[in-house]
């Protein structure tokens, strides 16, 4: 298929449309809203629904009810509206319903800006809402990925009857690159015998709710750490750059991971053995990347576009506390790669 | 991998610019990329996006040492003149910047009254276009046929065909040669 120019945003609206998915509702703002107003003509030539709701909560409790029904259902928003979902999110994984919830995001905490940012971090792979949950979250570096991640997140909340969490950031949701769409594909609503439907006569009445009243308090928590298992063993992705030799090794995802690659090639060709592990899958967190690495590595240096460093913890306890965790942040303004490989010779000099 | 700013005033189609740049890319089988200004932008305000085109992956999509600068307006120039690669090429709009400005000495500077020619033509949208007759002419990296192609093709698959901008083309890229 011949390639096509688009947005970030463009692309995970229309890759989730060809996923199947013909239900959204959602509200806008900035730097999402460009996914509400293509999906709001968009939709409409594949007959689905594209609800502007009131509020982000009347967004993501429409997702829950459609989501329940079988569809194969997207909501999107950024930083503050991301945290208004936050209850409808917890709901969702506590009655096994899967969905899609996109966080294109933004700076700060608060209103924050709306300047790409990284800030919801902690907020996107711990939960967020209250309860025992979390939820998979997959975190694109460029629109290709944008496309083929959102193509693929409904098959894997399927998988699970988890929701999946789509974390990019205003930078990869304005940019435009080239990228080769998927095929459309049409989710029959039917398909899974949990989704409740109208009863036929005879029928057993389908419930969806919160999911320890089917397998009882005995068995429900076992059930869960079960289910979090089995994601964390099969659904950890990454890609390692010129780790094999690496001596500091970045730690980057998103658009910051793309400037830490730029990085990494500039180093080398200064002598500086550089390194960068990109983790696609933000929960789970790819621990399998770092227990890879060779006994070569001196240190980590944790690049994202937010003040405190939110990643650096799941370094340090995938790396198993053994080197130490340096971290360069921006906010307001892009990663910078130079000074990305002025802190790494600053390092390789230090360890 | 080949490195561009455009940068100029908000209405003046320097984006476009860039987007026929990744579009010409994209064509050609190329990777590309397309990272436009991003903030509180508006007619008249500051406008810019940084285009890049490779045969491999592209890392970083930001512009740190571009190949060419084209600019539409003094600001821009005042912005990203510092950047530009040691024999890189500096388009001007000289309409708009005043002939005793001063520049780098290890680049190529291509000043084209880009504004008033698109004036003379009755196509006084076209201003980008001229500009990027300029920079099709001025810079080795890129075939001025091809280039001239692109433009139509991308405003051909956009529907909007104007013939008028492939005169602004040209006369673009003929102020660019007078100075080569």
């Amino acid at each position: 298929m011949a390639k096509v120019l688009i947005t970030g945003n463009e692309a995970l609206a229309e890759s989730c449309l060809r996923a199947g998915c013909r239900f959204f509702s959602g509200y806008p703002i900035t730097p999402q809203s460009a996914i509400l107003e293509y999906l709001s003509w968009r939709m409409d030539e594949l007959g689905g629904n594209c609800v502007q709701t009131e509020s982000e909560l009347a967004g993501i409790n429409m997702l829950l009810g459609a989501a329940s029904a079988g569809a194969r259902a997207l909501t999107t928003t950024s930083g503050p509206g991301f945290s208004l979902k936050q209850e409808g999110i917890s709901y969702l994984c506590a009655s096994d319903v899967p969905a899609v919830i996109a966080d294109i995001m933004r700076i700060g905490a608060g209103l924050g800006d709306i300047f790409a940012g990284q800030g919801d971090y902690w907020q996107i792979t711990r939960g967020g809402g209250h309860g025992d949950y979390r939820t998979i979250v997959l975190a694109p570096a460029s629109v290709q990925e944008t496309a083929d991640l959102a193509y693929m997140s409904f098959d894997l909340a399927e998988k699970y009857r988890h929701p999946v969490i789509i974390a990019t950031d205003g930078a990869i949701g304005e940019m435009i690159e080239s990228v080769e769409l998927p095929e459309m594909k049409e989710h029959d609503i039917d398909t899974y015998d949990w989704a409740i439907r109208p009863r036929k006569d005879g029928e057993k009445q389908r419930v969806i709710w919160n999911r320890f009243w089917d397998l009882g308090n005995d068995e429900y928590p076992i059930y869960l750490v079960n289910k979090y298992n089995e994601i964390e063993a099969n659904e950890q992705r990454w890609e390692s750059v010129q780790t094999e030799d690496a001596e500091i090794v970045l730690v980057a995802y998103g658009i910051s991971s793309r400037v830490a690659k730029s990085a990494v090639i500039r180093a080398r060709k200064e002598g500086m053995k550089l390194g960068l592990i990109r983790p696609i899958t933000l929960w789970p967190y790819p621990k399998k990347a770092f227990e890879a690495l060779g006994p070569q590595v001196k240190a980590f240096l944790d690049i994202e576009m937010n003040i405190l460093g939110q990643m650096t913890d799941d370094i340090i306890l995938a790396d198993g506390n053994k080197h130490p965790v340096e971290f360069y942040g921006e906010y307001w303004h892009l990663i910078d790669e130079n000074k990305i490989v002025a802190k790494a010779k600053e390092m390789l000099a230090k360890y | 991998m080949i490195e561009v700013i455009c940068s100029g005033f908000g209405g003046q189609g320097v984006l476009v610019a860039g987007m026929i740049l990744a579009d010409a890319g994209m064509e050609d089988n190329k990777q590309v990329s397309w990272y436009p200004s991003y903030g509180f932008e508006m007619r008249g305000g500051a406008a810019n996006c940084d285009v890049k085109i490779s045969d491999e992956e592209i890392p970083s999509p930001f512009c740190l040492e571009p190949d060419i600068v084209y600019t539409l307006n003094e600001t821009a120039i005042d912005t990203y003149e510092s950047r530009l690669k040691p024999g890189g090429v500096l388009l001007v709009n000289s309409s708009l910047v005043p002939d005793e400005r001063t520049y780098r000495d290890d680049i190529q500077v291509i000043k084209v009254p880009a504004t008033t020619i698109a004036d003379e033509l009755g196509n006084p949208k076209g201003t980008n276009i001229v500009m990027l007759g300029a920079l099709a002419c001025a810079s080795d990296l890129y075939d001025e046929a091809a280039m001239r192609h692109a433009v139509e093709h991308y405003f051909g698959k956009k529907g909007k065909v104007n013939p008028k901008n492939a005169q602004c083309f040209d006369r673009g890229a003929d102020e660019a040669r007078k100075q080569l």
